[in-house]
Formats: C-alpha cells, sequence, structure tokens
C-alpha cells in the first residue's frame, strides 16, 4: 500500500471510480488538491468555471446527458455556498452530482474561521446524503459512499466535506472495492404480488394511459417501455422530466402532460380508468396541482423507485416499489404478445381531442414566435440534438414543439425551476457527449444569472450553440400579470439589455442576430453549423403566451386555451 | 393522531439533526425526543414522539427509511408496546407542605433524592399519564423546576392484534 497525501487519494480515488472530468474552481483550503492535479491531469480533466454554481449546474448537465455522476471542486465558505442552488436543482431532478468541498482544518471547525461555513448543516436538506471527513484514510471510503449514494436507489446529489488538515496529512491509501451500507438497501425489484395486481389491472382497462417521468430516464426504461406500450396499445402522456423516455414521433405518443401539457394528453389522463405512472410524482405541476380531482374514474398504478412518492399527493390503488426497467420487464413476463387489443374508441376520443386543440406553433409575418422558432430547431436538426432549456416561456415552448425522440436528450430544471441553468448545463452536457450536437435554449432573463461562463466554454474551445430568446422581458412573470395580476407588468420588463452579439464578441464567441422572421431559418442555421461557442440572439414577439395552461390549482381538464376572458381565472389563483 | 417512533441510527454526529430537520421542514412539533447508544455501541435508539395528520407521519416515516443514516423505522403506535418517562421534581418544602409531599411521592411510588433546607427533589418513573398526573397533584404544593426525560418505548413480545 501506497503512503500518499489526502489530495492525491482524492484524485487516486476518482480514477478508481472512472471519473473523467471535474468542474471547479480553486480556493483557500483546497490549494493542495489543486496543488497535486496536474499530476492526474492525463487522466482527469479540470473545467475551470467562473462561478460555482455555474460548476454545479455542469456537472449536472453532465450527468444528465449521460448518467454518469457529475463532480465538483470547490473551496469552502462562499465557494460551498454558492453550490447550493445547484444541489438544490440536482435534487429536485434525481441527478447524480458529487459535490467537494474543502474545510477550515478540523480543530477550526465551528470557530468562525475565514471562510468557514456549515456546509453539512446548510446542504442537509438540499442533499440525498452529506458527510464530514474527518481523517485522511477515511478519505477514499467517504469518496466511495458518495459515489454509490449518489449513483443508486433514486439518484440524488452528495457532497462530502473536507478540511484541510485531512487534504494535507499522509497515510496508506485504501480505497475499499466494495460499499455496503446498512442503512441504505434501495429495492430495485418489485414485488411480485404487486405485479400480478397491477397487470391484472392494466389488462381490464378500458381507457388506460401512461404517465412517464424522469425515473424512465434514469433507470433507462425506454426499450421495455416501448415494448409494453405496443403490446397493450397505451397512449403515452409524459411529465416535464420524462421528455425523450418514449419517442414523440411514435404514433401513440401524445406529448407532454401537465400545466402546459397538450389538450388532448391532459384530457386523455383525466378521462382515463387507469393510469400506469413510472418514474414520475405526481407533482403540481404535472398534475395542475388539484389534487381531489385528478382522474376521478382512474385507478393509479404507480410505479417508483422511492417508496416516499407512493401516497405523497395522490392516493394511488397499487404502488410497485422498484427500478423502473426491472419493473416493467416484470410486467412483461404476465402480458402476451399478441393480444390484438381493440383500442379504436379510447383512441378515437383522443385523436378528437387532438383535432379540438391541435398544439400548434403560431405564424406571423411581421415578428418571430416562439413557438414556431422552437418548432423549425426541430425540424433543421431532426428532432435529434441534444437540447439544454432554461426555465420560463421558452422552456415550455421546447417542451412542446421539439420532438425528442431519444433519452438524455432534453435537460432542463423541471423541479426547482432554476433559471441560469441552461447554458452551464449544455456545457456539461457537451463534455459527457462531445460527438452530439448541443444546443441551449434560453431566455434572455435566464441567461444573464450565468453569462460569465461563455469564458469557460470558449476556454475549452467547445463547440456549443446558444439560441437566446429575447423578448426583453422576464416572460413567464408577465404571461402570469397578463392573466392573473391585471396585467401590472411590475418588474418584468427589462429596460436596459445588453447587446448579446458584441457580448458573445467579447468573450472570443461568435454572435448572429435575427429580428425578422425571414432572417431565422439562415441565422438558426448559420449558427448551427459554424464552429466554436455560437450565441444566436433571436429577437421575439414578447406578447405571445405558453397555451394551454391550467391555472395553479386547477384540474387537468380544466385548461385555458387562448384569448378567454381573464378577469374569469384571476379569482380562481389560490397558490403561485 | 399522537405517534410514539422508534428510530433505529448510525451513531454519528449530524444523524440527529436530520431526523429533526425532516420534522422542522413541515411545521410538526417533536413532542418529546430521547436519544441512546444501544448494546452496539455504533448505534443509537431515538424515541420520538409526536402528534399530527396520519397520512403526514407516514409521509414522515417513509422519509426517515430514505436516509441513509437510519437503520429501522418503527411506528409503535401501531404495535402493542410500553413506554415510559423519567421526570425530576424540585418541589418547595417548607414545614407545612413537607408531610404532604412525602405522602404524595409515596402513593405514586416515586423517589426522594435530594432534600435541601427548603426543598425536595422527587423521581418518578410512569407512562406520559402517571407522570401528568403526578405533576398535577404536585402543582398546588409548590413545583420550583422539573426536567423531563421524554418517552422511551419498546415494542412487547406478544402482539395482540390491537391495531391493524
Amino acid at each position: 500500500m501506497a503512503r500518499m497525501l489526502g489530495a492525491e487519494m482524492f484524485f487516486e480515488t476518482l480514477i478508481h471510480e472512472g471519473v473523467d472530468v471535474i468542474f471547479g474552481l480553486p480556493g483557500g483550503y483546497v490549494l493542495k488538491v489543486y496543488d497535486v492535479m496536474p499530476k492526474y491531469g492525463e487522466a482527469i480533466k479540470h473545467v475551470l468555471s467562473r462561478h460555482e454554481q455555474g460548476a454545479t449546474h455542469m456537472a449536472d448537465g453532465y450527468a444528465r446527458a449521460s448518467g454518469r455522476p457529475g463532480v465538483v471542486l470547490c473551496t469552502s465558505g462562499p465557494a460551498a455556498t454558492n453550490t447550493v442552488t445547484g444541489i438544490a436543482t440536482a435534487q429536485m431532478d434525481s441527478s447524480p452530482v458529487v459535490v467537494f468541498t474543502g474545510q477550515v482544518p478540523t480543530p477550526y471547525l465551528g470557530s468562525d474561521a475565514f471562510q468557514e461555513a456549515d456546509h453539512i448543516g446548510i446542504t442537509r436538506p438540499c442533499t440525498k446524503h452529506n458527510s464530514l471527513v474527518r481523517r485522511t484514510r477515511e478519505l477514499p471510503r467517504a469518496i466511495k459512499e458518495a459515489f454509490y449514494i449518489a449513483t443508486t436507489g433514486r439518484p440524488g446529489p452528495v457532497l462530502v466535506d473536507m478540511p484541510k488538515d485531512v487534504l494535507i496529512g499522509e497515510d496508506e491509501l485504501e480505497i475499499p472495492n466494495e460499499i455496503s451500507l446498512r442503512g441504505y438497501k434501495p429495492t430495485i425489484r418489485g414485488n411480485i404480488a404487486q405485479i400480478k395486481r397491477a397487470v391484472e389491472i392494466i389488462m381490464t382497462a378500458k381507457r388506460p394511459v401512461v404517465f412517464g417521468g424522469g425515473g424512465l430516464i434514469w433507470s433507462g426504461a425506454t426499450p421495455e417501455l416501448i415494448e409494453l406500450v405496443h403490446r397493450l396499445r397505451i397512449p403515452v402522456a409524459l411529465t416535464l422530466m420524462g421528455l425523450g423516455a418514449y419517442p414523440a414521433n411514435d404514433p401513440y405518443f401524445m406529448s407532454m402532460l401537465g400545466m402546459h401539457g397538450s389538450y388532448k394528453a391532459n384530457m386523455a389522463v383525466h378521462e382515463s380508468d387507469v393510469i400506469i405512472s413510472i418514474g414520475a410524482r405526481f407533482d403540481d405541476r404535472a398534475t395542475g396541482g388539484n389534487f381531489p380531482k385528478f382522474a376521478p374514474n382512474a385507478k393509479i398504478v404507480h410505479i417508483d423507485i422511492d417508496p416516499a412518492t407512493i401516497d405523497k399527493n395522490i392516493r394511488v390503488h397499487c404502488p410497485i416499489v422498484g427500478d423502473a426497467k426491472h419493473v416493467l420487464r416484470q410486467m412483461l413476463e404476465f402480458i402476451p404478445k399478441d393480444l390484438n387489443i381493440d383500442r379504436r374508441e379510447w383512441f378515437g376520443k383522443i385523436d378528437e381531442w387532438g383535432r379540438q386543440h391541435p398544439l400548434l406553433p403560431k405564424e406571423n409575418s411581421d415578428k418571430i414566435m416562439t413557438s414556431h422558432l422552437i418548432d423549425m430547431l426541430s425540424n433543421i436538426t431532426k428532432g435529434d440534438a441534444i437540447i439544454v432549456s432554461d426555465v420560463g416561456q421558452h422552456q415550455m415552448w421546447v417542451a412542446q414543439f421539439y420532438n425528442f425522440n431519444r433519452p438524455r436528450t432534453h435537460i432542463t430544471s423541471g423541479g426547482l425551476g432554476t433559471m441560469g441553468f441552461g447554458f452551464p448545463a449544455a456545457m456539461g452536457a457537451k463534455f459527457a457527449r462531445p460527438d452530439e450536437m448541443v444546443i441551449c435554449v434560453a431566455g434572455d432573463g435566464s441567461f444573464q444569472m450565468n453569462m460569465q461562463e461563455l469564458a469557460t466554454a470558449v476556454e475549452n474551445k467547445m463547440d456549443l450553440k446558444i439560441v437566446l430568446i429575447n423578448n426583453e422581458h422576464h416572460g413567464m412573470v408577465r404571461q402570469w400579470q397578463t392573466m392573473f395580476f391585471n396585467k401590472n407588468y411590475s418588474a418584468s420588463h427589462f429596460d436596459v439589455m445588453p447587446d448579446f452579439v458584441k457580448l458573445a464578441e467579447a468573450f472570443g464567441a461568435k454572435g448572429l442576430r435575427a429580428k425578422r422572421p425571414e432572417e431565422l431559418e439562415a441565422t438558426l442555421k448559420e449558427g448551427l453549423y459554424s464552429d466554436g461557442v455560437v450565441l444566436m440572439e433571436i429577437v421575439v414577439d414578447y406578447e405571445e403566451m405558453v397555451y394551454p395552461m391550467i391555472a395553479p390549482g386547477g384540474a387537468m381538464n380544466e385548461m385555458i386555451l387562448e384569448d378567454i376572458e381573464r378577469e374569469m381565472i384571476v379569482e380562481s389563483v389560490d397558490m403561485a | 393522531m399522537r405517534h410514539t417512533i422508534s428510530i433505529l441510527v448510525d451513531n454519528e454526529p449530524g444523524v440527529l439533526a436530520r431526523i429533526a430537520g425532516l420534522f422542522s421542514a413541515r411545521g410538526f412539533n417533536i413532542e418529546s425526543l430521547c436519544v441512546g447508544e444501544t448494546l452496539d455501541p455504533t448505534t443509537s435508539r431515538i424515541t420520538l414522539v409526536t402528534s399530527g395528520d396520519d397520512w403526514i407521519i407516514e409521509q414522515i416515516i417513509k422519509r426517515f427509511n430514505n436516509m441513509i443514516n437510519v437503520i429501522k423505522v418503527q411506528d409503535l403506535s401501531e404495535l402493542t408496546h410500553v413506554e415510559r418517562e423519567m421526570v425530576l421534581v424540585r418541589m418547595e418544602a417548607t414545614p407545612e407542605t413537607r408531610p404532604e409531599i412525602l405522602r404524595t411521592a409515596d402513593i405514586f411510588r416515586a423517589k426522594v433524592i435530594d432534600v435541601g433546607p427548603r426543598s425536595y427533589m422527587l423521581e418518578l418513573t410512569g407512562d406520559q399519564d402517571k407522570i401528568t398526573a403526578f405533576l398535577e397533584i404536585l402543582r398546588p404544593m409548590g413545583i420550583k423546576e422539573i426536567a423531563r426525560t421524554g418517552s422511551v418505548a419498546l415494542a412487547r413480545e406478544i402482539q395482540n392484534n390491537k391495531r391493524r
């Protein structure tokens, strides 16, 4: 066994874990780690972010695009607190991010030393787990445990706090091969009696729907889902986090459900008699938030790896705790291949809803409409790019009009709704999958929250495209003000905007701009097929609104479709 | 409903904060909390008493189970179980009240564990009802201060299926 520094053990263990890139920023108490880093430069690439929040979103984007854990390294105090938004984002969307923070030497813990903060206390509610390493020889085990916890069961972020004396101390390197924790045994296989019950419920359904979420993507259950859907002829609706888990070009796909879901997907869920929910947690954005009025005639089969999601918002009839891929495989054993179920009546109804209120992009000869832009982006890239969106109206249009056909091609902050996530996450996704086209679609508000990372992107000579939707507003805020706050546009307009083309150029990136509908296609094509970091600023109509919309606290069949008397709904809002 | 929850956890710093954090995040109060090492020095048992909506308590228990440092959780309210609590009471003791305090202590089988010129200290063990009754009887005689441990509890070996 080799004797070495804690800082060296850090890299040895990361290499043992198969880590090839870390996102970080140096500072006081992790300087020893940065000091030994060049020795490990062959195996592990370090991406120097300009802000620790950026680094954390990069690691998150890397994890979501690859399915492998994303790694962050930073110092203590402000660096650690800067990661908190990124950690909470990863927690809400079950993303395996492992954050390593430096810490004051153990004898100074709790003494209000320079750049000291209680990282463990601060991140306790927003991590899956966290730990403080007290001795050098315990470091490899703590790191192995962090990766094990982050990547197994329902994935999530883990923080490891490393005091300076642990990093500069010396000891024998001992990396455990296996991790076993007595308090942590995720259930992977579903209970067979429950699976039989679920199959029985599904087989007798007249109007079944699949309600699929992000868990499908984390477990890699797409092939099993397609098989199940085709055998049983069940229409599929996905949550925002589930997009990509089922191909959008498949006839059984009904588009996204929820607050801005398609009319037919929401109506189908509402009118269904059996809901097969897989890897989704029935949050208020997916269900409309009116839990008692949710799908009143449906029996619900709920497949989820996290027992705490069962019965949390919606009482379910048949829960199955387990990994989606495993459980679906188990179910398929009980479902014959040649069923030929006649679903003409049910699909007839769904098609009718689709005809009544189709999800269509808007076109205008004077102004660029964002929905049209996203539709065009989907066509130009044939639905095959990795799209990383930010948060707001553009995020919903991406979800509605980009045809995601493969898992891990749609990346967005769904649960926490973190503006500023998109651009750094897109960088992380590009590091994870360098051979694919990665496009960040950001709003002007969101982009300005982490635009400093342009420097990081240019520094790393990335091939990354940014479609920046400029409507000079916090668009979704404006939409809510239009609909629910008597058009009182308080603080949603930007009086000063940077010149985004010049901004891109200032960082050494390429900048393009389209203002008129006739310029749009050429600008997108030029930007997407140029090398390097390209920012395409698209100036769009600021009055376009996202429809359909379930007002907060509404049921899934209570959609606001287009310009109706908005005064009527102002009263009905009871929840933000 | 009142729930007595027994939680077996890793005996490590920060575990108690995790447990307590789930309650504060939900805006729930913990009525009492008792922690002590078990026979295995690497584990502790937490006995926690709370009241609240059964559905929310069920959710909190599921979240306990999700915690890496939690080994086992039991809602003892669903089982036949024994609960005990201890209280120390410092009584104002004047020549007039001393005999009555001693008589009451005797009736409840409490012990006098400290005697001073102006006070008695009593120790009593029992379930929550007994402790409450004891304090109610003592109150008019002049309680100076009390310290209660909160409940500790274990399931009985023989379960008579009182619930479920």
